[in-house]
């Protein structure tokens, strides 16, 4: 039953579901704290044009994702920020422009866009070993900046008025940490795809926050339900032959339902919920 | 005795919002060891008044200066208490974590929290009698508890002078006599400046008040009339004194 280890790539498959946990454990810790999952479903869908963009040019569309998810991002905190226009219009906007301007692209690229489909909604299956490699070089300068800026985060994501006062960088601290939301959905585009990638930032860590209030905890809690649900939805989907990045999200929906409901079981008996 | 060191003054000060005048010509100094309240309606300028203290603003006319610099310069030296409402009760920081970020202008960018600072995080919660709910969640505590836990982080860095905005709002009045008496001990070692649009809020402990509507009214005394208030408020005030918090009773103006 476990001899499907034994292939390559499934070996690659859970290699990219460890390392995109790790990266959206984390990084989902401060979506769901600072309540910015709509500007990151933005930068994801946004970086749709970066799909577009790279096989209109010939390049990898991951990197073009890339490039126009970090765009999109500075793009959404500066037009935000800068302008009187309210946030979630602004968001709705670039949203939509980046997923319009990948469709021209794809549109103007001759011949038939073989593997769209899984850049859509992911198919861990197909991880060749060298965008292994660019998901490992992305958790390093993520992991690398969340350690550099952790308390800049924390603070501007508690409370940016008094952050402001106190004299911190908030507008650039804020755009580095939309940076690395648009990082990170490049990591997380093979696992689950740029349309489920919200579920991944959120699901983890709002279910870790059920169990914690300190930040680090949650971060690390966050990664080890990313891991469990990846590696449970792997299976699943193998298993009953589903696609892989949709079984992945229900498998997390369903735990987090189940979780949320024993909890709310448990309190109203009466009983004390523990909190670490 | 010798003359009281300055800490802030403001000569000549004028300052816009969105084209309108927000102040016109504000005179005033603040002394070591003062407990000022500044009092006025809503738009009546005050924050103004503690964003160009606080070097987020620069007046358009006069001068201003903090510790007898720029206030940009003396960002470091102020300790500052944020209105209530503009944080998420539901965030994952505890009481530890939130007083540490009062030390970021010692830490600096990128550096971690050293021994020392956690020594002054420690020491300025304790000053507050919140050192052991340090590992709560911040929105597990009450609202008087929270207070303490803002005046405890804005006395981390060892300000010269604490600003508060609207500290006693949605406070009641048992908590607010706490807070009071509490602010009345640090005033040993630093100037206190609050900021109020409810003149209820202003007790006894304070020392000095000055009325704010564009143009700032300064009563060095203990003494506040009904018309500088109507002056100011536009409209006939009452003053009332309720709860546990003495208030002041004030005078006919000659």
């Amino acid at each position: 039953m476990f001899d499907i280890f034994g292939y390559h790539f499934m070996q690659n498959a859970l290699m990219a579901g460890l390392l995109a946990s790790v990266a959206c454990g984390i990084i989902g810790a401060y979506v769901v704290s600072k309540k910015i999952v709509f500007i990151s479903g933005g930068i994801a869908h946004a970086s749709f044009g970066g799909i577009g963009l790279g096989y209109f040019l010939g390049i990898s569309p991951v990197l073009g994702a890339t490039g126009f998810g970090l765009l999109s991002a500075i793009a959404m905190g500066l037009t935000t920020r800068k302008t009187k226009l309210p946030e979630d219009t602004v968001i709705g906007i670039l949203w939509a422009a980046g997923m319009a301007l990948g469709a021209i692209f794809i549109g103007l690229t001759p011949g038939y866009t073989t593997d769209l489909f899984s850049y859509l909604f992911g198919n861990i299956l197909t991880v060749p070993d060298s965008e292994l490699l660019l998901i490992l070089i992305l958790d390093v300068v993520i992991l690398g900046v969340v350690a550099l800026l952790y308390k800049e985060f924390l603070a501007v994501s508690f409370d940016e008025e008094y952050s402001t006062v106190i004299g911190m960088p908030t507008e650039k601290i804020y755009l580095t940490m939309l940076c690395l939301i648009a990082l990170t959905i490049v990591v997380m585009i093979r696992v689950v795809g740029i349309i489920m990638v919200i579920a991944l930032l959120t699901i983890p860590a709002s279910l870790a926050r059920q169990f914690t209030h300190n930040m680090k905890k949650m971060m690390a809690l966050s990664v080890l339900f990313s891991i469990i649900f990846t590696f449970t939805g792997l299976m699943l989907s193998y298993w009953l032959d589903l696609a892989s990045g949709a079984t992945i999200i229900i498998t997390g929906v369903v735990i987090f339902a189940l979780v949320i409901a024993i909890r709310k079981l448990i309190s109203s008996r009466g009983l004390p919920s523990k909190k670490m | 005795m010798t003359k009281e060191k300055e800490i802030v003054k403001f000569k000549g000060v004028w300052a816009y919002y969105n084209h309108h005048p927000a102040l016109q010509d504000i005179n005033f100094s603040i002394h070591e060891k003062d407990f000022l309240g500044i009092i006025g309606p809503n738009g009546g300028g005050k924050t103004t008044l503690l964003k160009i203290i606080l070097c987020l603003l620069k007046p358009r006319r006069g001068t201003v200066t903090v510790l007898g610099k720029d206030p940009c310069e003396s960002r470091s030296q102020i300790g500052y208490v944020p209105q209530k409402s503009y944080f998420d009760k539901n965030f994952p920081i505890d009481v530890w974590q939130a007083t540490l970020m009062g030390l970021y202008n010692q830490t600096g960018l990128f550096r971690r929290y050293s021994r020392g600072d956690k020594k002054k995080a420690e020491e300025a919660l304790e000053r507050v009698s919140m050192l052991e709910y340090r590992n709560r969640q911040i929105g597990e505590l009450s609202g008087g508890q929270q207070k303490r836990v803002f005046i405890a982080r804005a006395l981390a860095s060892d300000p010269k002078l604490l600003l508060l905005d609207e500290p006693m709002e949605s406070v009641d009045p048992k908590v607010q006599g706490e807070l009071y008496s509490l602010l009345k001990e640090l005033q040993q070692e630093m100037a206190i400046v609050l900021v109020s649009h409810d003149i209820t809020a202003i007790s006894i402990y304070v020392d000095e008040i000055a009325c704010l509507n564009q143009t700032l009214v300064y009563h060095g005394t203990k003494e506040i009339s009904d018309e500088v208030l109507e002056d100011t408020y536009q409209c006939p005030i009452h003053l009332i004194a309720h709860g546990t918090v003495p208030h002041r009773v004030l005078k006919e103006h000659l």
